[in-house]
């Protein structure tokens, strides 16, 4: 180093460097911004590759939902995340920006439905409550659609079935939708086996429209004969067995719910397909009646009052029930100038069952066209009336009794009439009722006030002869106890032991008993010597004897006396 | 100053570890006698490493700032924060103080040693003589603030390691976090690598 002592002046005792070798290249620091940029750049791609579609969700609100946090959760895998929330044009409604990852780009679809998950407490129970902590999410269920959307609107309630999920649904029809919600559960033989997702009123508004579903094992219990009826709230009948009470279970009382089973007896049981239509009925005994199939619709013009006779009063024909009253109205009728009453009813002719068949065979038999205006002339022709009847005395609810009335007066039946009309009798009760009437008519006729007035005359009579027997009669009747009372005192007296006539009716009748001895020694002497009678007595023998009949003195012993006395006439013949 | 020979003019090194003086080599690479570390006249190539860090560090300043550096969750709720929303989500709970400190730490700092970095090699390629001990105030500036730097780094990595509540609440690293990292090693290396003593160069060209 130092023996090298070429340049400067007077330093050469400085060291000279060592030779070193020169490892790698300075230019190769541009790698490290190189690779910055490439991971940058990776970066940039990627998160362009993993971004899917953007869409928009119109919600009624953006209750819970966070920008650039909420995420959007399909079978609780995210697939996306809210990128911004703002109000729609009109203010109506939050527009939920939502960028979905590039996976779920299939989301964008038309069919797909978004919802936000929120706590929710229903009557059916609680849902969400993982939610309460971790802030809301929405909900996404994807269809079968393959069409591209961008915008969609929420659902404000989470849907009941989720895409896909295994089972059926099924379409009710129901005059009102009662206490059926949805989320309401359907009951299989009381097992829980699906629930209402979904009503609407029908266009026309008359009806309303419930879909059900049916989870899959259970699916397979709908068949063509399945009958659905409304198992909401409590039913309770009272019947010959005492009082029933009937619930599907407890949650329908509180929140509604449906049943099903199939109809009794032989059926089509092949399982019915995918929306199949059914109707709801009101209540189990209802769904479970043999079908009515066509109505007809038949007139009755009562002309006397039908008080207590209600819109759907039944109509029965000799006890069955086989229709419901649907119009009562008021007609004038100018010839005769009163106010008959038109009584529109429905009938069902299948309700008549087996005697329908059979009378609609006969009918086809002879010739007729098989429609129940012809049966029903028939029928007319036999005396067949309708009656308004009561059905309870104590409220006086009327129903329409169609029955064969004996020597009813004919009367003219059109069967081409349209509505048929069916003849009336005036009902029984409204002969009872007329038949009273005249009673009473009657009773009128009798003067009452006249028969009151003299009435009134007698008792005013009476109650001055009570007066009368009051003041006068009384004391005196007072004065004759009280010499009644004196009487019976001495007669008392008299009765009593030691009283004069006891003693002297004591004496007497121990004289007659004296008496009777005397005359039974007599007899006894007698039918011993009989001879005496004629002879007399002969001395007696013993002096003992004597001392029983001796006593002759008292009155009494004169029969012993008489007897020989009388015996000479006897005896001596 | 001119007043004053430069080394090179006197044909003398300095060992820019042990600040050794020696004879200015003849070639190109040469060590120190005396600690055997390399002796350059100026650091090599330090324009375009520290240009090239610089640029570096930058684009990774870019990942740093737009990526979550960390996710907490606290019962289901789960929060990713980027530097940016932790300071202002510090600034609305009421801690304004942190949120400066963080915000300082993670966002001034870089942005300063990105600023410093390149008005000092700029001035350095259009020699000029402008605030030229300011200069080096500067450099020794960001030479010192340096060690800060890395202050949201330690606090994810102390927040992960400390907060482990399973379900009632956790912090986990996200990427963003490894990005700001590189961020401030990289301009680390870059202010390291620049040469201070070429703001006082002047006629003759570097390298």
């Amino acid at each position: 180093m130092s023996e090298n002592e070429a340049p400067d002046e007077g330093i050469d005792e400085l060291p000279q460097p060592i030779v070193r070798k020169r490892r790698f290249s300075a230019s190769w620091i541009w790698l490290v911004p190189a690779i910055a940029a490439v991971v940058g750049a990776s970066l940039v791609i990627r998160s362009a590759l993993e971004a899917g579609p953007q869409i928009t969700i119109s919600f009624q609100s953006g209750e819970g939902l966070e920008a650039g946090k909420t995420p959007v959760k399909y079978k609780s895998v995210v697939i996306g995340t809210v990128h911004s929330l703002g109000l729609s044009g009109d203010r109506n409604s939050v527009l939920v920006k939502v960028n979905l990852l590039k996976s779920a780009e299939n989301f964008a679809t038309a069919s797909t439905r978004f919802w936000v998950v929120r706590p929710r407490i229903g009557l059916g129970g609680i849902s969400g409550v993982d939610t309460l902590f971790s802030g809301a999410f929405i909900g996404a269920d994807v269809g079968d659609s393959t069409e591209s959307r961008k915008d969609f609107v929420g659902l404000e309630n989470p849907p009941s079935v989720t895409h896909g999920s295994p089972g059926r649904s099924f379409e009710l029809q129901s005059a009102d939708l009662g206490s059926i919600d949805v989320g309401s559960p359907v009951y299989y033989r009381r097992i829980q086996v699906g629930h209402v997702t979904s009503y609407q009123l029908k266009p026309d508004g008359k009806s309303v429209s419930l879909h059900v579903f049916i989870d899959a094992p259970s699916d397979r219990f709908v068949t063509q004969a399945t009958r659905f009826w409304n198992a909401s709230g409590v039913d309770v009948s009272l019947g010959a067995n005492g009082l029933k009470l009937n619930t599907e279970s407890l949650a329908t009382v509180i929140a509604g719910g449906i049943g099903f089973q199939d109809a009794p007896g032989p059926q089509d049981d092949t399982p019915a397909g995918p929306d199949t239509s059914f109707v709801l009925f009101g209540d189990e005994a209802t769904a479970m009646r043999p079908p009515d199939g066509e109505p007809s619709y038949v007139r009755m013009r009562f002309d006397q009052s039908v008080r207590g006779l209600d819109v759907d009063a039944p109509v029965e024909f000799l006890g069955i029930d086989i229709g419901h009253v649907v119009s009562v109205n008021l007609d004038y009728d100018e010839k005769t100038q009163r106010f008959p009453i038109i009584v529109g009813a429905v009938i069902y002719p299948r309700r008549l069952g087996r005697a329908q068949t059979k009378l609609s065979a006969i009918a086809a038999k002879h010739g007729d066209v098989d429609n129940i205006a012809q049966t029903v002339g028939v029928l007319v022709s036999h005396g067949l009336r309708a009656e308004a009847k009561t059905g309870n005395l104590l409220t006086g609810q009327l129903y329409i009794g169609l029955d064969f009335v004996p020597a009813a007066p004919k009367v003219a039946f059109n069967p081409a009439a349209k509505p048929l009309e069916i003849p009336t009798v005036r009902g029984s009760l409204s002969q009872l009722q007329e038949r009273l009437d005249s009673i009473v008519a009657k009773l009128q006729k009798v003067p009452f006030e006249k028969i009151g007035n003299h009435l009134d005359d007698s008792l005013g009579e009476l109650s001055s002869t009570l007066k009368h027997l009051n003041t006068d009669l009384l004391p005196q009747l007072k004065g004759s106890l009280q010499g009644i009372n004196n009487t019976l005192g001495s007669a008392d007296k008299a009765l009593s032991n030691d009283s004069p006539l006891q003693q002297n009716l004591g004496l007497t009748l121990e004289e007659l008993q004296r008496t009777a001895r005397s005359l039974r020694v007599f007899t006894d002497y007698l039918s011993a010597h009989p001879e005496a009678l004629l002879r007399g007595r002969r001395p007696d023998p013993a002096p003992t004897r004597a001392a029983p009949a001796s006593p002759p003195a008292s009155p009494p012993a004169s029969p012993p006396a008489s007897p020989p006395a009388s015996a000479p006439p006897g005896g001596q013949p | 100053m001119t007043a004053l020979p430069r080394a090179h003019q006197l044909g003398l090194i300095g060992c820019a570890v042990c600040g050794l003086v020696s004879r200015a080599p003849q070639f190109a690479d040469a060590g120190c006698s005396r600690c055997g570390s390399v002796l350059r006249r100026r650091k090599t190539a330090s324009l375009s490493r520290t240009w090239a860090l610089l640029i570096a560090a930058f684009i990774v300043y870019i990942p740093a700032n737009v990526l979550p550096i960390m996710r907490t969750a606290s019962l289901g709720d789960v929060d990713d924060n980027t530097i940016l929303s932790g300071v202002v989500e510090l600034w609305n709970k009421d801690s304004q103080g942190l949120a400066v400190i963080v915000f300082s730490a993670s966002i001034v700092v870089p942005m300063l040693k990105f600023l410093a970095l390149l008005v000092l090699l700029i001035c350095v390629h259009r020699r000029s003589h402008w605030a030229q001990p300011q200069r080096a105030m500067l450099y020794r500036l960001i030479e010192f603030i340096g060690h800060w730097s890395m202050l949201d780094v330690f606090v994810v990595a102390l927040l992960t390691a400390l907060v482990r509540f399973n379900v009632l609440s956790s912090v986990e690293p996200l990427p963003g976090v490894i990005f700001f990292g590189l961020t401030v090693v990289l301009t680390m290396c870059a202010s390291l690598s620049f040469d201070p003593r070429l703001t006082w160069d002047d006629e003759e060209p570097h390298e």
